[in-house]
């Protein structure tokens, strides 16, 4: 009965400190301006099946997906045990769904737990590629101080957590065998589960029946109290990617990634110049009129959506030509920034109860025009992505503004201006002998 | 070598109350650059040898505002787009062929919504289309025992998902096509994209042409075919650094497809 207490009084404040700071979260994307990625729910549908549930663009890079597949299939199906947990914890029961399921339950245990023991190995093999392999993706300087041990910690975590499971099911067979497990007796005399029911007699076989309990119980409080954990660290992690994986890829841009938006507020001057007759729509005074980003306010829901998502893998910047050749961008440090700088202006709402100016912005505090206009705007890394991300477009609206609020494009490019503008091309070629090649 | 191009402009066809099959959107560089000149010639040579009802724009062409749109420039780019395609609707133009990936991205998929609605094809398709149409052939023989390696343009390939066109193009050369193990989707840029091509590279330890070359040139080419005239610079450059410009051409497939047909 006390359990019963401790354990809803754990759920409902883990539940509601999580909803609460998703919410805080969701607040800081909706700060971005809006941007319809609501059209066509079947291509939209369609693509976060392929690429999110299915995980797709992973397999660009076989080795790292499978292991990253293992670890992505036991949190899934985990789920599904956690279920039985929660009836357990809050009613008091003992392994409530095993009687009626039978050989069933026994099976789809017997699944978590070689998935598992999968997911045991990939989580080892992912802390050896960034601690001892040394993988380069995995090491770059903007990795260095809270994201490092921050992956480090998600991982570690990962393996106490099957730790647990192991112990809560490995020290339950011991005592079921010996007829003192808390749950249903069938007179089948053992789980029958595919791990445990060796690992459990390997590890716990000569214990006493009260350790055993200690341990059986030690290993289903600790496994739910890491899942409560988790969750809870989720919305300060880059592991949130886990949830956010599938709204950001369903809200994906569906255009051909060569395609830049047209920036409407342009067009509206650039009409106006161009036809006398042209009536721009009424600006509204409430609304700061901005040509390109200055700060994450700049940006568009799903940008901030993106860098919410970026769980720092790297593949965008092991894939960008710029930094290979030891340039300062990285794609990924664009989409860490914009995370950074968005947190920081959500602490600034929270604590002012409404932004208060604190003379920073994304552009300059944390991306400088060095890694700007390093950009060859190659879609390397968004092709990359594997949760479709797209931080070339946060570096083309942080050029617009480079250039059209700010005018400071590197000189060469000013020239190049100067000259579309006077001849009709990039160099100083006059227009009017534009088909002089046809007479040489 | 010896027939004399025949290069019709818009106006021509006006004039004589006609109207094209497709316009050709030469570009900049197709313009003024001495080596992308060349290919603009190939393709013409093409088209002639096909009998394309083709016209040019010529004086009355300008940069579609890619570069300037990819540094930031919106304003000028909107500029740009919106005189190209008061010209482009006032010739109730319909089919576009362009010699650059730039201008294919450009006016295929940033135009429309500026309200000039085009059907772009980019020159390797349009030479897919011929070839399948059976109004150019490839007699081969020239490239036979050759090695040639493509260099997909990143806003061909990635930018718009085009990578068969100028590979089914090719294999009509009786050639031995090689790929690098970074192509199509995972691609290398050759460094021009974003409006690099005009300025400085950043800071860095090396040039991104000369990444993409070394990679191109591991594979011992003859040939490193391009579809871009950036790339086609860029590309060259990189074989120049590597001191290899006597023994690896960068030709365009455009300029492959001509010379297979002794145009």
């Amino acid at each position: 009965m006390i359990s019963s207490i401790i354990f809803i009084f754990l759920l409902v404040t883990g539940s509601a400190f999580f909803i609460l700071n998703v919410l805080k979260i969701r607040r800081n994307v909706l700060l971005g301006k809006d941007v319809n990625r609501k059209d066509n729910p079947k291509e939209r549908w369609k693509t976060m099946i392929l690429v999110a549930f299915g995980q797709k663009k992973m397999f660009a890079r076989p080795v790292p997906a499978l292991l990253h597949l293992f670890l992505y299939v036991a949190f899934v199906i985990t789920q599904i045990e956690l279920i039985e947990i929660v009836v357990d914890g809050a009613v008091g029961t003992h392994r409530v769904f095993r009687p009626a399921l039978g050989g069933f339950y026994t099976c789809i245990v017997s699944f978590i737990e070689i998935l598992s023991v999968l997911a045991f190995i990939g989580t080892i093999a992912f802390l050896s590629r960034r601690n001892l392999l040394k993988v380069p993706r995995l090491i770059r300087s903007e990795l260095n101080g809270w994201p490092k041990l921050d992956a480090n910690l998600i991982l570690i975590a990962e393996l106490i957590l099957i730790c647990f499971i192991f112990m809560m099911n490995g020290a339950d067979e011991v005592l079921y065998s010996k007829g003192l497990s808390h749950a249903t007796n069938l007179g089948d005399g053992s789980f029958g589960l595919t791990i445990s029911s060796h690992l459990g007699p390997f590890f716990f076989g000569g214990m006493s029946e009260p350790s055993l309990h200690i341990i059986e119980r030690i290993g289903w409080w600790g496994h739910i109290a890491m899942v409560l954990g988790f969750l809870n660290y989720l919305p300060y992690s880059k592991h949130f990617h886990i949830l956010l994986a599938f709204p950001n890829v369903y809200y994906s841009n569906l255009n051909e990634k060569g395609e830049f938006t047209n920036l409407e507020s342009v067009a509206n001057e650039v009409k106006a110049m161009m036809d006398p007759s042209f009536i721009p729509p009424p600006i509204d005074p409430n609304v700061l009129m901005r040509f390109g980003a200055k700060d994450v306010t700049d940006l568009t829901w799903k940008q901030l959506l993106d860098s919410y998502t970026c769980t720092e893998c790297g593949r965008c910047t092991s894939s960008c030509p710029a930094n290979i050749t030891g340039k300062l961008l990285s794609p990924r440090k664009i989409m860490m920034s914009t995370r950074d700088r968005l947190e920081e202006v959500g602490k600034n709402i929270d604590k002012n109860g409404e932004f208060k100016d604190d003379g920073k912005s994304l552009l300059i505090d944390y991306i400088t025009p060095e890694e700007l206009w390093a950009c060859t705007s190659c879609n390397a890394c968004v092709q990359e992505c594997p949760v479709n991300i797209d931080p070339l477009s946060i570096i083309t609206d942080l050029r617009r503004f480079l250039v059209m609020e700010q005018s400071t494009a590197p000189a060469e490019l000013n020239g190049m201006f100067t000259n579309i503008e006077n001849n009709g091309a990039p160099w100083q070629f006059s227009q009017a002998d534009r088909l002089n090649w046809s007479k040489e | 070598m010896s027939e004399p191009l025949n290069v019709p402009t818009m106006a021509d066809y006006i004039a004589k109350g006609e109207s094209p099959e497709i316009v050709f959107w030469v570009g900049c560089a197709g313009s003024f650059d001495d080596r992308a000149k060349k290919i603009t010639k190939a393709i013409v040579k093409i088209l002639n040898h096909a009998n394309v009802k083709f016209a040019v724009l010529g004086a009355e062409e300008s940069c579609t505002g890619d570069p300037a749109k990819r540094a930031g420039n919106e304003f000028l780019f909107q500029m740009q787009a919106m005189t190209n395609i008061t010209v482009l609707n006032g010739y109730d133009v319909k089919k576009i062929v362009t010699g650059c990936p730039h201008c294919f991205n450009t006016l295929k998929n940033e135009y429309p919504s500026l309200g000039g609605k085009y059907e772009v094809v980019h020159h390797t398709q349009l030479l897919q289309d011929l070839l399948a149409s059976g109004r150019i052939k490839i007699e081969g023989g020239s490239f036979k025992g050759k090695k040639i390696t493509f260099h997909d343009p990143c806003y061909l390939g990635r930018g718009n998902g085009v990578y068969e066109a100028p590979r089914e193009v090719m294999i009509n050369l009786d050639a031995e096509l090689a790929e690098m193990k970074r192509s199509k989707a995972n691609g290398l840029c050759c460094g021009a994209g974003g409006a690099q091509m005009f300025k400085e590279a950043e800071k860095g330890n090396r040039e991104i042409n000369v990444e993409r070359t070394e990679e191109a040139l591991a594979l011992n080419p003859d040939i490193i075919a391009v579809g871009c005239p950036f790339c086609n610079t860029m590309m060259t450059d990189g074989v120049k650094y590597f001191n290899k410009e006597e023994s690896v051409k960068v030709i365009d497939v455009a300029e492959l497809i001509a010379q297979a047909n002794d145009l």
